[in-house]
């Protein structure tokens, strides 16, 4: 599985993060967690709100920190 | 009826006399100047902080059915002068911060919309939102708050139209005409669950950075409203001073904050006779351009792009705060 977050380094983006790598530790898989700050490859995905998540190249939620237990939910 | 609403609804009257009464009981004199300052900072600060609290969770609901991407989408159906419109009222629900201001001029124009529709709104999205609409009817009641929107609107649509027109699409920074993305994707369906929540941090998150502003914009306020002579106040932006527009401008434009702490102030000094056209310039200067906007947007576009830009903003505000203070009488 690709987890990629998407966001330009602020605290929010940061936060977002933390949360995915806390969510797939707690569920125990195997991903690869990517973290994207230039904005250039950002809006390549077609993302203008930030801190965004994507999961195998589907984006999943934007402009969003999400909650451990939501990402868990969508991994 | 309609009275009624403005003043205990909007204005929150009932919770200056509860204030007034508390302090009383409290055993302190609110027609002093002490007990008067303590009683407009407490009644100003729990008014807004209530409205602040109601108004971004019902903006944030609705605009998380505008993000920006969609909101691209919407606008490059239009064509000329339409687009400069559409995206002047788009830029009114579409969220916004300053933070924001790059990915979205580099998702505009990579996605081939005009220089000039992405200007309209990007002067439309600080200058006139939802909660400036209801805030200053609030205070100011409908009549205002309507005008000060429409001009508002007519600024960004004019605006981005005179950019259009200065051909200056070499201004904009390479590294954002080079991303070739016209990828659009649909945001992530949301149940109302979700905007719900969105809506609820949206609270939180804008509370905490906000409510500083709003206990220093009260605490001017009270300062004005208890402190500060009507003479002087008068002399320096009321009818006595033909430049107070320019002055207000010109103070306002590298000032950062946010329009719940301008509001306070703009209350207390128009309650002292400054005219209403310079009071309105200064709020518009405030929230349009700041200098942490600017900065941000300095790395998106040349220096030459960027001072247009401020022109067009200090002209038009100037302009509207003329235009306000020509037909005050209509308005108050």
């Amino acid at each position: 599985m690709n987890i990629k977050v998407l966001g330009g380094g602020c605290s929010k983006c940061e936060n977002l993060l933390e949360a995915v790598k806390e969510a797939v530790a707690e569920k125990g898989i195997e991903a690869e967690i990517e973290y994207i700050t230039d904005m250039a490859k950002i809006m390549e995905y077609g993302i203008m709100s930030t801190p965004a998540l994507m999961i195998d190249n589907k984006v999943m939620s934007m402009r969003r920190v999400l909650k451990v237990k939501d990402i868990i939910k969508l991994l | 009826m309609g009275q009624f609403f403005q003043d205990q609804i909007l204005g929150m009257k009932w919770l200056n006399a509860l204030t007034g009464k508390g302090l009383s009981a409290l055993g302190l004199d609110i027609a002093s100047r002490l007990g008067g300052s303590i009683q407009f900072f407490i009644y100003d600060v729990i008014k807004i902080t209530i409205l602040l609290c109601l108004l971004i969770f019902v903006i944030s609901f609705l605009q998380s059915y505008f993000p920006p991407e969609r909101s691209k989408r919407i606008i490059g159906r239009f064509h000329g002068i339409g687009a400069n419109i559409i995206g002047a009222l788009l830029g009114t629900v579409t969220p916004f911060c300053s933070c924001s201001s790059i990915p979205i001029f580099m998702g505009f124009t990579s996605a081939g919309l005009p220089l000039g529709v992405t200007f309209s709104f990007l002067i439309s999205s600080p200058m006139v939102d939802l909660g400036s609409l209801v805030l200053l009817m609030s205070i100011f009641g409908v009549k205002i708050a309507v005008a000060y929107v429409v001009l508002g609107l007519a600024i960004a649509v004019i605006g981005g139209t005179m950019i259009e027109k200065l051909h200056m699409e070499d201004q904009v920074e390479d590294f954002i005409r080079n991303v070739n993305s016209n990828v659009n994707i649909e945001a992530p369906d949301l149940t109302i669950r979700d905007r719900m929540i969105y809506a609820r941090d949206q609270v939180v998150s804008t509370f905490r950075k906000v409510f500083p502003y709003i206990l220093v914009g009260v605490a001017i306020g009270a300062v004005i409203h208890n402190w500060i002579p009507e003479s002087w106040v008068e002399a320096v932006l009321g009818s006595r001073n033909p430049f107070g527009v320019v002055l207000a401008t010109l103070v306002g434009v590298p000032m950062y904050a946010d329009i719940f702490g301008t509001i306070p102030v703009a209350e207390a000094l128009l309650e002292k006779g400054a005219l209403l056209g310079t009071i309105l310039s200064f709020m518009m200067a405030v929230t349009t351009l700041s200098l942490p906007s600017l900065i941000m947007l300095r790395k998106a576009v040349k220096p030459r792009l960027l001072s247009t830009f401020i022109g067009i903003c200090v002209i038009g505000i100037i302009l509207v705060g003329y235009g306000f203070n020509a037909f005050q009488y209509i308005f108050i």
